[in-house]
Parts: structure tokens; sequence; C-alpha cells
């Protein structure tokens, strides 16, 4: 019996890139997309990619990667595949362009993972570096059902039953819970393989499977959004460094010492 | 639910006593309560509640909604989900207030889908628009480099908030509130995820995300040693001590000491960083310290515009001399 997993990836702007690059368009309340640079694909979904081939390192399984959004960089989305994912299915629809709201984010990819028909695991980033909401695993596994567990740094399935390495701030933890199941992971996991020439050359071959909002069977009139926008903006810094300067180097690192006792800080 | 009203806490207890975060909660939920003209409650669960009910109440609750069951003793993520959403139900609030704690991340999703409306996650601060009487709602986005005002349209509405938000109110026990015991009945069944092993790590240190004062360390430094003299400066001052991913990606130091986008978010009062540039990645990850100090040899370093107080030089003659004078200072 082959194992299907499912990884939820989102493609997001390079949280990587200049701060002077970052833009907010205040007026319809989203971040500029630069041009420059090219998107990346969420940083906690490729170490759920990694944590989904750490699985198919070991036993049979096959790896579906799944990601929703407006448009797409191919190339981009295709770094799963190339890391060793067997498919990739892209939910692309002009009525998901606000991929900000996690509640009709988890009800699309809802539909799609019924449509995609018999599942065992489901594995997802911990939160996207974009709208760090962190919600749209726990939504999926709410709608569906599935028990979940967050922030795992080692995934391991047998017995009908995965079984998850938490890190704690008190820590660690082994919880486990049967299939089908939804985990969520985090960079504690351990750096997201590299893709191989091979790798690389089978992802060209392969095409993303596109899936609309009607291929879907998704009413996008009836996808409410739950939670709007109403302002986006720059926080202002009123923050003005005190630069401490002493004779030397070492004193200037006593006279920061008084200086934090000074401010009451320590 | 249109008759919908009042403010509901959902708080939570560590040793049987009402976390610091749940008196948070309740100080957020007061300023909201009062500029409706409602009423502010807190729902807990566990077992042997009525202590907790009480000292929430003197921090600020109206009324206090129980649920006591000795299988809610142990936090179980879902039969805590289940009694919460009983107690949502219950009360039927126009708005709930969470903890975005450990335990928090995991059910306030799983609780707003059930509820059927969308969540209002890791907000600095909750406010009422004067006009719509509806909650708004500060959340940082895009790793703190952006803020979002955002509103929850359908009822009730649910928020969970960043810890250390807000400052509990002073205790005041002259305030008397009602205490409503709701009867559930919990299948143990219904635990699908079962904890099968916890190991608490033998760490010395101060946990990173509930720390006063952290002390951090980057690229910068060029291996691990360095961090032996960061380690000295955290004992001193009680602080919890974390790193640059520069510096976990190096292997100096582990993963879990990793603060940032893809690491840990920490809100001190005091955060003192060593040869940390402060790119934005860094800086998601502790947009919520009170205080910054930089030390770093690159007057440019972006680290300088986020900190409050810097010294501009080679941390290894800077440090020493640091140290030294804190431990005349604490000493």
């Amino acid at each position: 019996m082959s194992l299907n997993i499912v990884v939820l990836a989102k493609q997001v702007i390079d949280p990587e890139m200049p701060m002077s690059a970052f833009q907010v368009d205040r007026e319809n309340r989203q971040v500029v997309t630069p041009a420059n640079i090219p998107p990346v694909v969420n940083g906690f979904d490729e170490n759920a990619v990694e944590a989904a081939l750490r699985i198919k390192d070991t036993q049979d399984a096959t790896v579906t990667v799944l990601s929703m959004g407006q448009s797409f960089a191919l190339d981009v989305m295709k770094k799963p595949l190339s890391m060793g994912a067997d498919s990739l299915v892209l939910l692309q629809d002009e009525a998901f362009q606000n991929t900000v709201d996690s509640f009709t984010v988890a009800q699309v990819l809802t539909a799609a993972i019924r449509k995609l028909g018999d599942f065992d695991l489901i594995i997802a980033g911990r939160q996207a570096s974009d709208w760090d909401n962190a919600q749209v695993p726990l939504a999926v596994a709410e709608l569906l059902d599935l028990p979940s567990i967050t922030i795992g740094k080692k995934v391991e399935v047998g017995d009908g039953r995965v079984n998850v390495e938490r890190q704690t701030p008190e820590g660690t933890e082994i919880v486990e819970a049967p299939l089908p199941a939804m985990v969520t992971v985090s960079n504690e996991l351990g750096q997201p393989r590299y893709p191989t020439l091979r790798g690389i050359m089978a992802a060209t071959r392969k095409q993303p499977t596109i899936w609309s909002a009607q291929d879907l069977g998704v009413n996008t009139s009836k996808l409410q959004h739950q939670v709007e926008t109403v302002d986006l903006y720059l926080p202002t810094t009123d923050k003005e460094c005190e630069v401490i300067q002493g004779e030397d180097e070492a004193d200037s690192g006593r006279l920061l010492a008084l200086k934090l006792r000074e401010a009451k800080l320590i | 639910m249109a008759d919908s009203t009042g403010i509901l806490v959902l708080g939570e207890l560590e040793n049987s006593s009402l976390t610091s975060t749940a008196k948070e909660l309740l100080a957020a939920g007061r300023i909201l309560a009062d500029s409706l003209d409602q009423k502010l409650s807190i729902g807990i669960v566990g077992a042997d509640l009525e202590p907790s009910a009480q000292d929430a109440i003197a921090h600020g609750a109206d009324q206090a909604y129980l649920v006591n069951n000795a299988l809610l003793s142990e936090y179980q993520p879902e039969l805590h989900l289940a009694a919460l959403s009983h107690i949502c139900r219950q009360a039927g609030p126009s708005i709930i207030l969470m903890g975005r704690t450990e335990s928090g991340r995991e059910l306030a999703p799983r609780l707003a889908v059930r509820l059927g409306v969308g969540l209002a996650q890791d907000c600095l601060e909750v406010s009422i628009d004067p006009d719509s009487k509806r909650m708004i709602a500060l959340r940082p986005v895009y790793g703190g480099n952006a803020m979002a005002a955002v509103v929850c349209t359908g009822t009730p509405q649910i928020a969970s908030i960043r810890p250390k938000a807000y400052e509990p109110l002073e205790a005041d026990p002259s305030r008397h509130g009602e205490t409503v015991s709701l009867d559930l009945d919990l299948d143990p069944s219904m635990a699908r995820v079962k904890l099968v092993e916890r190991v608490e790590e033998e760490s010395e240190g101060v946990q990173l995300e509930t720390a006063r004062i952290v002390v951090a360390g980057g690229r910068g430094l060029g291996g691990p040693a360095p961090f032996k003299d960061l380690e000295v400066v955290a004992k001193l001052l009680r602080a919890g001590i974390g790193a640059s991913r520069a510096a976990v990606d190096a292997g100096w130091v582990p993963p879990p000491w990793q603060i940032g986008l893809t690491g840990k978010t920490i809100t001190p009062d005091l955060y003192i960083t060593v040869a940390i540039s402060g790119a934005s990645q860094h800086m998601a990850g502790c947009s919520g310290a009170k205080v910054i100090v930089a030390i770093n040899k690159d007057s440019e370093a972006n680290i300088f515009k986020e900190a409050r107080y810097g010294v501009v030089g080679d941390w290894k003659k800077v440090l020493p001399a640091f140290t030294e004078t804190l431990r005349e200072l604490v000493e």
C-alpha cells in the first residue's frame, strides 16, 4: 500500500529581498509585488516538502504538492518536483486573488484535497512568510475533520499512525495520531534538500495539473471573506538610536552597561 | 447570532493557576467591554477552577464560565477544543479573545472554523471602531515589515493576541462576579492526538519566548565559542539566549535558538544583540522587543535603525568590558 502524502505549499514574495524593495500600496491594502525579485516557495513549506520526502525515502509513498493562487511562477513552483515530489497541482483562478483570507483559502484547498481522493497525510509549513497567519493547515484539518499536530521537527509514519517529534519551549514532545492526519512543520526539521540534476531534469518534463474554481466545483461568489484588511501600512519607527561612544571600544561597553542600569532596564 | 453580546476571553491555566497571558487578555477585553458597554467574561476549562475564576474576576472579568472535567486537566487539543467551543456557543459573545500561545496557536484557527468565522491572528492591539462598533485588530504581517488592520466580518469576531502585548490589570480582590458551571459530556475517544513522550530539556537558560531579557549573537561572532561569552551575560541578567539564522545555519548553535521569521518570536523588555546585522528575516522575530541594544562593528548595519542603544565596535573588545560592568552592577 503506497502512502499518499499531500504537501501544501504557497508561493510568496521573497522574504529575503532587500528592505528597500518592500513597498505597500496602502490604497489597495496590499504589498507591491517587486518587479525584479522572483517569488519563492514559502520557507516552511519547503520544510514540509522535505518532511514528505524523508518519509518517501523510507517507504513506498507518493508526494503531491498543492498550491493555490491567482498566478504562478512555474519554475519556482516546480522546485518541490525537482527535490523529488511526484506531482504538482496548482489551483489557479482569477477569483483566488485574495489569498489573505485563511478561511476561504482553506475551503478551496479542502475542495481540491477531496478531488484528489485518497490521502493519508497532509503536511504543511507552520505559517507563510507573507501574512504570517498560521491558520490554513489547521482550518483545512478542521474542515476535513482530521487530527492535527503542529510545529513538528521529525515526522514518521507507520502502522496507520503518524508520529511527530515537536519542539516545545520546555523541551521535546513525541505526539502521535491515526491517519489520515494533518501535520505542520518548521525550520527545526532541518535544511530542505537541494534539487539534484536528475531531479531538475525530471521536473522539467513534468507538467502541473491546473484546476480552476470551476474544476473544483467551488462557487466563487459564495467564498465570503471572513477577515477583511481595512488598512495596511509600514510601521513608523520613532526609534532614535543613542550611540554610546566611550574613549575606546572597551569603555563604550562599560558605558553601555551603565546606561542600561540608568534606564532601569537591568 | 444577531443577539450576540459580550466579550469572552478564553484563558489558560498552568499548574491550576490563571496564566499571565490570560490576565493580559482580560486587560485587552476590559477595554473592549468598556467601549461597547458590554460584559467581560472568561472561559476556563480543567479541574478545580473556582480559585482561577475568582482570580480572573479580580483581574477584570465580570463573569466566569467553567467546564470542570478531569479529562481537561492536561492539555489535549481535541478535548480542549470541544470544551472551548461549547463555552463559546453557550456564552454567545460578540467578540472572543485568545492568547497566541503554544496551545492557542493550535486551537484558535480550528475554533474559528468550527464557529464558522475567520480569525484575526497574532494581534498586537484590538480596539472598537466608534462608527461600526466592530473590533479592529492590528497585526504585524510580512514578518513585521508591515502592519495590517483587520476586521472580522462574521459573528463572533475572534482575535488571538500575542503574549505580552498587554499588561495585566492590577488585581482588585473587591471585585465580584458570577460563576457559571457548564456541563459537558466528554468522550475520551475524541482524543485522537496522543502524547507519547515528553522530554524536558535540561536547559539552565530561560525560555526565549517568555524571557524578560534576551541576549543573542549572529554571524559576526565567527564561531560557536563566543556564544559561551554570551551565556555569561545571559546568566548574569537571567536572560534567555538566542541567535540569528546565520549562526544556526552555520551549526554554531542548535535550531531552537533561532530568533526570526523562520524561528522564534520574542517579546522581551530588553533585547541585547551582539554581531547581528538586523536583516528583515531576523527583525521579524523581535519586532515585539521593547528596547533593542546593538553591539556591531558596522555603523550602517540595519540593527541600528531598530535599536534604542548601540555601540559601534568590535564585540571582542566591547563585550568583556560590558560583561564585567554588568557583573559589578548586578552582584
